[in-house]
Formats: structure tokens, C-alpha cells, sequence
């Protein structure tokens, strides 16, 4: 098992759709109760871990929902001010103030992805240089959907690149290192039992290790349907089901029967998922009958990834 | 009996398939192209990320950045034969698109050159904001300036927000033609000779944090496509007069949870705003209210399933359990159709695709959805 608990960065993503938030939030629930001071920050812009708990955060500041979990929707101007202060004092404080500069930064690509990347690196340094902040045990990443989150991972050497020297250069070093040392981060890949996410899936080991040198530390599998019928009663119930002419009868075997292919293509799906990651067993999580994702859903979720801890 | 969705189309050659990632969308462009195809059509649909399986059940393996035509043979034999119509399939490489419109709007092979070759453009160009949204439209206007298409269909990018693909074209113009970069820049010249010569407190202090390598790289960078913004807003304004043409038409493409559906809801609503023409919902993944409301029925379902179909115990317990869950899902996607129902309003028609048991990722596949979705063959 991958001991994410000993891991300063997990970054948590995955193809669009398939549940990346639901698992960074459950993760963090996690590890809060393993006694971890735990951050869940947000890279989509949105707020999902607060509004989880019920928690209205003021954008870009760190927010504790409950004893060891906190959250943070990552801001990029919050984040540029926070480094410009940091690296130049005054002088970034007026160069954080000058509109011209604002819209430069906007405009220059990938500068979203390194100013991210920086403040989520940041929060898991020994000494944060926020002044008034602590350091957090765990930082886990909602990052964005897979072909972004490769963008992101890879910004700070991009840059580093690009600039050679100077203060850019060095930092952008100094975070690519963090991420390339499988001692500090690791990258979580989600999935669902489903033809495409599972290719993408398998595709992100080779792109991960081309960004950063690593391959994703675990694999979460979302959203399995429960397996109820073993194939000898999958039998009986189609033939019970070609006998009846009783309306609900034939209805309810038919929709168990349905949820039951659908359970056996997703098993398929795994099991290609298995085989691809030579031998890694990916783990499931329950499809939730239910609209509602509060804290007792995640609270479910987050003792299945315990393990992963 | 109506045609279901190819009675949306009547009016509509260029067709743009918005959604939420993960909810069928290239599936359903697929399946749709090929079933107006098979209504006589000669149709193209342009594609960025194709399941695998799927491109390879199209043969649509290779990035060429043109339209391909699909043998017809592959749908004949999946039942569904093209007759007159046509489909081509195009899967849009966006780095090379966006290359190309690059090089279509540099005033010189010299800038031409010189943008290419880049550093920042040739490590960053990907993360321009909205530059692969924008591709994908301005590959499309390219295309519907062919008169032998009857009918476009664009998959929209996977983006975790649909409105992405809307104001990409605004960001980018922005990009372009950005007040700070006008202001960093009026020194004009080469990128060195703007950071020697003070042109402002605010490139020495930037130079402080960037360093003067990349801050020298990146003006050389804004420099050159600042050549390029005349182009560009000719290109921008044509790629938005045909989002907003008469022919043109944004499906929606949702799944029936929640998230998807507040997504869909906020598409439409700028799609409104915009003064773009919205022409249908696809709801896709539906699970189907078996009882029709009788939800008594479920009370002694175990004892009915034993009594009338001679299960098992154990056997009618995991029937009635598998059917009490599928149902509650089907109550809550009802609920959610409705309510995305009425919020589109009664002007906008709405079509159900019932949950299948198998992902579609072949040619039978895209025939039997297709099936769903254009109900009545021509």
C-alpha cells in the first residue's frame, strides 16, 4: 500500500466527471482522523470541500471544517500577491497593486498553473512563509482533470526552463524537485470502471512519468456497482424472467438483471484496469444510491480510503 | 412520431455539442452524425479526444487534421446503411490547429518564424487560456466554408466548465490585444532593448521577480503576436458571427444527476444571454421508472417475486434490493429530468436516452444510440 500519511503532497485527479473532488475530500477526511493536520485545496476555483461541510469560505484563505481538516480554494490573484509579498516585500506589494502587471500575468500562459502549483507547495513546506500560518501534515491536491493537472505538475521545471535564472528559475527548481521526490508527493488517479476513463487512466502512468518522474503512488476506482447476483442466479433470473407475464415482477427482474451486466462490463473494466497497472490493485469505491454528498457519505467513503494511508 | 433530434436540426448546418465532462458527448455526436447521415446528409463531425476504441471502431486512428470519410461498409453492416449520405470524422490535433492559425495570421514568414520558434510559445502554447476551445470553433468555421457539407457536428472540448468554450473566444481576443501588454510593450522594439531602457517602474520590478531571461523571452513573446491582433480580431470576429448564424444551432448534452444538470442549466443561460440559439437537451443515462409511480409495489416485492416467479429467498431478496436502489435512482433522475425540464421551458425540446447496458464504443453501438436519438428512420 502506498502510506500517503508519509507523503507531504497527494495530488488527487483524474478524466472529467469521474468523482476527483469526492475522493480529495474523503482522503482528507481520512487523514485528519489518522491524526494528520490535513488541507484539502481546491484547484478548480470551486469551494466543494467547505460547501461539503457546510462552510462558507472567503475566497483564496484557509478555512478548518473540523479539528485537523481544513480547506482552501486556491486564488491565483491571492496567490501572486502572497509571492510577490513574500520575494520582494514593498516592492511586490506595488507590483502586486499595478494593474498593467495583473494583466501581464493573466496573459502569460501557464502562469495559472505555476502560481497553483506554488501556493499548494507552499502550504506543505516546513516553515510556510504565509505570516500567521502553520505547517499542515498532509496537503491533498483536488487537482484539475487529467491533461491540466499534467500542465500544472509540469509548470514549475517548464518555467525553470524557460527562465534559466533568476528568482523564477530557482523556485520553479526548488517545487520540481518536491514533486519528483516520491518521498514527498504522490499522485492519486482516479477512475471509473468505464472504457474511457479506465484508457485514460492507464495512459496518465506514462504522461505522469514524462511531467514528473513518477507513476500515480494509488488508483481509485469510483462508483463500482454492488455485484448481488453470482452467475448461476443471473441465469435463474433470466429465465424467471422470460416466464412471468406479472408487471412488477418482470420490472424488477428486469432492472436487477440490467444492474447486474452493467456490474459484470464494469468488472471487465477493472480487471483491464488491473492488468494494465501490472499487478497494482486499484481500489473500489461503492456507487452511492443517493443525491446527497455530505459528510456522512464521505465520512463512508473515507473509511474504504483509509487503506490507502 | 417525430424524428426526434434530426426534427432540431431541420434548420441547422453547423450543430455544437455542449455538456459537462463525462456525460456521453462524443458518443452522442457520433451517433447523431451518423444517423443524419443516414438520412442523406453529407456530414462531418469534429472530435478532440476520442475514447480509443471508439476511433478505432471509426477508423480514426490518425491525427490528421482534416476530415476522413468513414467506410460506409461499417454501418451496412451494423444495419444502418449511409445510402446517399455521407460522414466524415475529423479528430482536431489542437496544438497543430493552432500552429496552423498562427501561421495563417502572421503578417510575415519572418514573425511566422520567429512565434514558432518561441520558447514561451513553444512550451506554454497549449496553456493559453481558451486557445483550444477557440481552435475547435475556428476549425469549424473553416469547414463551413465548404459548400459540400450539409451538416457540421463539433464535440466540444472536455472542460471541466462548458462556459470555457464560450468566452474562449473573448479570452483569447483579450489575450491578444491586452491594454498591460500594449502598455509594457510601447517601447516597441526588441524585448531587450524594452527591459535596458526603463520603460517603467513596473518592468524593473518584474524583472526583479521574474528574472530578466524570461521576462526578455515572454515580451519577445507578447511582441510578436501583438503583429498578429488585426488578424486575429478579423478571425475572432468571424469565428463568433458563426456561433451566433442563423444555421447555427448548441445541443446540450447531460447526464441526469444533479451537477451536470445545474451545468447545463447555466450553458443555457449564457448561451441566451450571448444571443446564441439553443436547439435541444439530450439527457443521456437514464434510469427508467419501471413502476410508473406505483412505488406500492415495492413494499412486498420479495414475497411476489417468490409467490409469482419461484425464486430463491436469498435469490428474490437480492432482486428486490438491486430493484428497490434502481428505482430510487430512477425517482431522482425523473425529478431532476423535470426539473431541467421546466427550467429550459416548453420552446426547448428534451429527449431521453434509458441507461444502456453496455458503453457504446463501436459502430453498433453508435447505431443502436443513433436509434434513440433520430427514433424514425427516413
Amino acid at each position: 500500500m502506498p502510506a500517503l500519511a508519509d507523503k507531504r503532497l497527494v495530488f488527487v485527479t483524474g478524466k472529467g466527471g469521474v468523482g476527483k473532488s469526492t475522493v480529495a475530500i474523503a482522503l482528507g477526511i481520512a487523514a485528519a482522523r489518522h491524526g494528520l493536520r490535513t488541507i484539502v485545496a481546491e484547484l478548480s476555483g470551486q469551494a466543494r470541500a467547505a460547501e461539503a461541510f457546510g462552510v462558507k469560505p472567503p475566497s483564496g484563505e484557509e478555512v478548518r471544517l473540523t479539528d485537523r481538516l481544513h480547506a482552501l480554494s486556491v486564488d491565483m490573484e491571492h496567490a501572486m500577491e502572497e509571492y510577490l509579498h513574500e520575494r520582494a516585500g514593498r516592492v511586490g506589494d506595488l507590483l502586486a497593486a499595478s494593474r498593467a502587471f495583473h494583466a501581464f500575468a493573466h496573459a502569460t500562459p501557464g502562469m495559472r498553473e505555476l502560481l497553483s502549483v506554488g501556493k499548494v507547495w507552499e502550504l506543505a513546506a516546513d516553515r510556510r512563509r504565509v505570516p500567521g500560518t502553520q505547517p499542515y501534515d498532509l496537503v491533498i491536491v483536488d487537482a484539475p482533470a487529467t491533461g491540466h493537472a499534467l500542465g500544472a505538475l509540469r509548470a514549475p521545471a517548464t518555467f525553470a526552463e524557460i527562465a534559466r535564472v533568476g528568482p523564477i528559475a530557482h523556485q520553479g527548481r526548488t517545487i520540481d524537485v518536491t514533486l519528483r521526490d516520491p518521498a514527498q508527493t504522490a499522485v492519486v488517479a482516479v477512475a471509473l470502471p468505464e472504457e474511457m476513463p479506465v484508457t485514460e487512466t492507464l495512459a496518465l502512468r506514462s504522461r505522469l512519468r514524462a511531467a514528473i518522474g513518477q507513476e500515480p503512488a494509488a488508483v481509485v476506482v469510483n462508483a463500482c456497482l454492488p455485484e448481488r447476483l453470482g452467475p448461476r442466479q443471473a441465469k435463474t433470473a433470466a429465465e424467471a424472467l422470460e416466464a412471468t407475464d406479472d408487471r412488477v415482477v418482470h420490472a424488477a427482474l428486469r432492472v436487477a438483471l440490467s444492474e447486474h451486466a452493467r456490474a459484470q462490463a464494469q468488472r471487465e473494466q477493472v480487471a483491464r484496469l488491473t492488468e494494465g497497472l501490472d499487478g497494482a490493485t486499484p481500489l473500489a469505491l461503492p456507487y452511492l444510491f443517493t443525491d446527497t454528498l455530505g459528510p456522512a457519505q464521505l465520512g463512508g467513503l473515507a473509511d474504504r480510503l483509509e487503506t490507502l494511508l | 412520431m417525430s424524428g426526434g433530434v434530426a426534427d432540431w436540426l431541420a434548420d441547422t448546418r453547423v450543430c455544437v455539442v455542449g455538456g459537462s465532462g463525462g456525460v456521453g458527448k462524443t458518443t452522442s455526436s457520433a451517433a447523431l452524425a451518423a444517423g443524419m447521415a443516414a438520412r442523406g446528409l453529407t456530414v462531418a463531425v469534429v472530435t478532440i479526444d476520442p475514447a480509443q476504441r471508439l476511433a478505432t471502431a471509426l477508423g480514426l486512428d490518425e491525427l490528421d487534421n482534416e476530415p476522413r470519410r468513414i467506410d460506409p461498409q461499417r454501418f451496412a453492416d451494423a444495419g444502418m446503411p449511409l445510402g446517399d449520405g455521407e460522414l466524415w470524422a475529423m479528430t482536431l490535433d489542437p496544438k497543430r490547429t493552432f500552429d496552423e492559425l498562427i501561421a495563417r495570421l502572421s503578417p510575415d514568414a519572418d514573425t511566422r518564424e520567429r512565434i514558432l520558434a518561441n520558447r514561451v510559445y513553444r512550451e506554454l502554447s497549449d496553456a493559453i487560456a481558451g486557445s483550444q476551445e477557440f481552435t475547435a470553433v475556428a476549425k469549424l468555421h473553416e469547414l463551413a466554408q465548404d459548400e459540400r457539407w450539409d451538416l457540421l457536428v463539433l464535440d466540444t472540448p472536455p472542460s471541466r466548465n462548458a462556459l470555457d468554450f464560450l468566452d474562449a473566444p473573448d479570452r483569447l481576443r483579450a489575450f491578444f490585444e491586452g491594454r498591460a501588454l500594449q502598455t509594457l510593450l510601447r517601447g516597441g522594439g526588441a524585448g531587450l532593448r524594452l527591459l535596458g531602457r526603463g520603460t517603467g517602474l513596473v518592468l524593473g520590478l518584474l524583472r526583479r521577480v521574474t528574472g530578466a531571461e524570461l521576462l526578455s523571452d515572454l515580451s519577445d513573446f507578447f511582441r510578436l503576436l501583438g503583429g498578429l491582433l488585426g488578424g486575429f480580431r478579423e478571425r475572432a470576429e468571424q469565428v463568433e458571427a458563426l456561433l451566433r448564424a442563423p444555421g447555427t444551432a448548441f445541443l446540450l448534452v447531460t447526464s441526469p444527476e444533479r451537477e451536470p444538470i445545474d451545468e447545463a442549466l447555466f450553458f443555457q443561460r449564457r448561451l441566451r444571454s450571448a444571443g446564441m440559439a439553443l436547439c435541444g437537451a439530450i439527457v443521456n443515462r437514464v434510469h427508467v421508472d419501471e413502476l410508473a409511480g406505483d412505488d406500492g409495489a415495492l413494499a412486498d416485492l420479495p414475497a411476489r417475486l417468490e409467490d409469482a416467479a419461484g425464486l430463491s429467498p436469498a435469490l428474490a431478496k437480492q432482486v428486490a434490493a438491486a430493484f428497490a436502489d434502481e428505482h430510487a435512482l430512477a425517482r431522482r433522475d425523473a425529478a431532476n429530468v423535470a426539473h431541467l425540464h421546466a427550467r429550459l421551458g416548453a420552446g426547448v425540446p428534451l429527449l431521453q436516452v434509458p441507461l444502456l447496458d453496455e458503453d457504446v464504443h463501436d459502430v453498433a453501438g453508435l447505431v443502436r444510440l443513433g436509434a434513440k436519438l433520430l427514433p424514425k428512420a427516413p
